[in-house]
């Protein structure tokens, strides 16, 4: 893929924010201390006014965005991931989830593709997490374009919005210029009838490559971007898993509580079908350059066509 | 303050302290004694400062009023049942299922602008809709009233950094300092003096009242409004189960509602005193 573009999703959430803060006029924006790395700075650049430093107060941050939406704005508060889901959970579900308020919560650095900095800061959680508030939609953007319409689609969204966004760069798979972000819609990215794959954020580009491999090797893999991990395409997952058989989920997030979870909810009550899962094991990741991470831990397309294999063997 | 006004204020809290009481007693839970200790400030807020309007309880430029201290809900839809928000009958089903009224406030309860309870989270997003007045070039103010037991959450300290970070001073803290929490003294839990010397350290302009004397209240308030380039809190001196005899500075009466008998004495004593108060 060495010609293909890549740009990392934190970019295109700050480019985003800068785009659409001339057509949104009640956009504003919130971070703390971390403006450089979360790329909000971009915006900032442009509405300095609009741009609202909360130093390093995270949980300050969510209940201020709360009360800015509750008086007619649409904030996006924005950190890493490991801060906005984690240390903050408890006032994203209490002033902004409970009252269902309008707050746009932007969280960069998911995943262990965070890389370096390690386990402290690598956060495979923050879906679980997300999805167990009611009301909360979950959006894990797979490349640059989707990134970029999912913070527009999230300002269209009554209601408050967690979106993953990705440190390292990620190959841009959509054409901006026909690609449609539909909120809660699976996008079907290739046909199959040996295997359903399913994927989400960085892991559809290699869902992408692992299909390819299969296919020259004899198996059919349909593979399906899961954008929206809440609310869930159910009828996407359903109408694969009949048509394959077999289930494979992929993302950089535990296998706990993540989008294999969330697959599996539909499919136990729905479709009743095998299912395999990639994801970040039970286990806290550490130190080293990304890509190396990604591989280590299975999260490649070299490590999705072998577990296709044995996936398919086991129908 | 007018004597007249006064005479008022002091009839309209002790019907709020009835209605505490209602609705304790029939949620048979709740929290009575630091509802009390707000009674007074709840009605001067209420009937003497807010800009609110029952008939349109959403309407863009009103007052905004978070209950940082959630827990003492009972004194909040008292005084919102008084003003007229809805009708007073609601407070006997408080924490019943199906009811309006909720355990610890709710956003879509008619009055009520933020659901709280969890502490030190209203006092954040009170300045949450301090600075987005600011930035909208609105000219509404935002008061909170939070525990003193409450402050020992560290997220109130963010919530006071940022608040004098942006100069908010449309807001106004108000700390009920009745000095109990529910393990006991709040020095002898985790001490949170010298709260005055904490505020202004964090650059806010600090006011101390007494929370059960209406004319001290109001020179606070109007204090307040005089107060340029920053935030304001008033620690306010006051009585826990204030207004109930057996109930006052009584630490069990934190969060425990009283049976037959005790709801029996409590409405006979404020009933006495509205009655005094009435002449």
């Amino acid at each position: 893929m060495a010609d293909v573009k890549k740009i990392a999703t934190r970019e295109s959430y700050g480019n985003a924010l800068a785009e659409l803060g001339d057509k949104y006029d009640k956009l504003v924006v919130l971070d703390a201390d971390l403006a450089a790395a979360t790329k909000t700075g971009i915006f900032k650049k442009k509405f300095p006014d609009r741009h609202f430093d909360c130093g390093i107060a995270e949980s300050n941050m969510m209940s201020v965005a709360a009360g800015m939406a509750a008086t007619g704005l649409i904030p996006f508060a924005s950190t890493f991931a490991m801060f906005a889901a984690g240390r903050a959970f408890e006032q994203v579900r209490n002033s902004i989830g409970y009252p269902h308020l309008n707050v746009k919560i932007g969280a960069t650095h998911a995943g262990i593709s965070v890389g370096e900095d390690g386990a402290t800061h690598q956060c495979n959680e923050d879906i679980a997490l997300m999805r167990t508030i009611p009301g909360m939609t979950v959006i894990n953007p797979a490349d640059d374009t989707e990134a970029r319409a999912a913070v527009e689609a999230a300002i269209l969204h009554e209601g408050p919005v967690y979106m993953r966004f990705g440190r390292l760069a990620a190959p841009v798979i959509n054409d901006p210029a026909t690609y449609k972000f539909e909120l809660g819609k699976g996008v079907q990215l290739r046909d199959g009838k040996d295997i359903a794959i399913f994927a989400t954020g960085l892991m559809v580009g290699e869902a992408i490559e692992a299909a390819k491999t299969l296919a020259d090797e004899g198996i059919d893999a349909a593979v399906i971007n899961i954008h929206t991990i809440k609310p869930i395409d159910e009828d996407i997952i359903v109408k694969n898993a009949q048509k394959c058989g077999v289930v494979l989920t992929v993302e950089e997030h535990s296998i706990i509580g993540g989008l294999g979870s969330a697959v599996a909810d539909v499919l136990t009550a729905k479709c009743p079908t095998k299912q395999f899962r990639i994801g970040v094991n039970d286990e806290f990741g550490h130190s080293g350059p990304a890509v190396d991470l990604l591989k280590e831990f299975g999260l490649c397309a070299e490590n999705i066509v072998a577990k296709a294999k044995e996936a398919v063997k086991a129908k | 303050m007018d004597a007249t006004l006064k005479k008022q204020l002091e009839i309209t809290a002790t019907k709020v302290r009835l209605g505490i009481i209602e609705g304790v007693y029939n949620a048979k839970s709740g929290h009575p004694g630091g509802s009390l200790s707000i009674a007074d400030l709840l009605t001067y807020l209420y009937f003497a400062k807010l800009n609110v309007y029952p008939d349109k309880p959403d309407e863009a430029s009103r007052d905004r009023f978070v209950l940082s201290k959630g827990h003492t809900a009972p004194a909040l839809y008292s005084t919102l049942a008084q003003k007229g928000f809805f009708p007073e009958d609601e407070l006997k089903s408080l924490r019943h299922i199906g009811a309006l009224l909720q355990g610890h406030p709710c956003i879509h309860i008619p009055g009520v602008d933020m659901s709280s309870g969890s502490l030190g989270q209203g006092v954040s997003v009170a300045a949450g809709m301090a600075l987005s007045a600011k930035y909208q070039g609105a000219d509404y103010k935002v008061y909170t009233v939070l525990g003193d037991g409450e402050i020992q959450e560290g997220q109130v300290w963010e919530a006071s950094m940022f608040a004098a970070h942006y100069k908010l001073d449309n807001l106004v803290m108000i700390v009920d300092n009745n000095g109990l929490q529910i393990d006991g003294k709040v020095s002898d839990v985790m001490s949170p003096y010298p709260i005055v010397d904490k505020f202004k350290a964090f650059g806010l302009h600090v006011i101390e009242a007494d929370a059960h004397d209406f004319d001290s209240l109001d020179k606070a308030f109007n204090e307040a409004e005089t107060v340029c380039g920053q935030p304001t809190v008033i620690v306010m001196k006051s009585t826990k189960g204030k207004g109930v005899s057996f109930m006052e500075d009584n630490v069990s009466w934190h969060g425990t509602a009283p049976n037959a008998e005790q709801y029996a004495q409590a409405v006979e004593e404020l009933t006495a005193h509205l009655k005094e108060l009435e002449g």
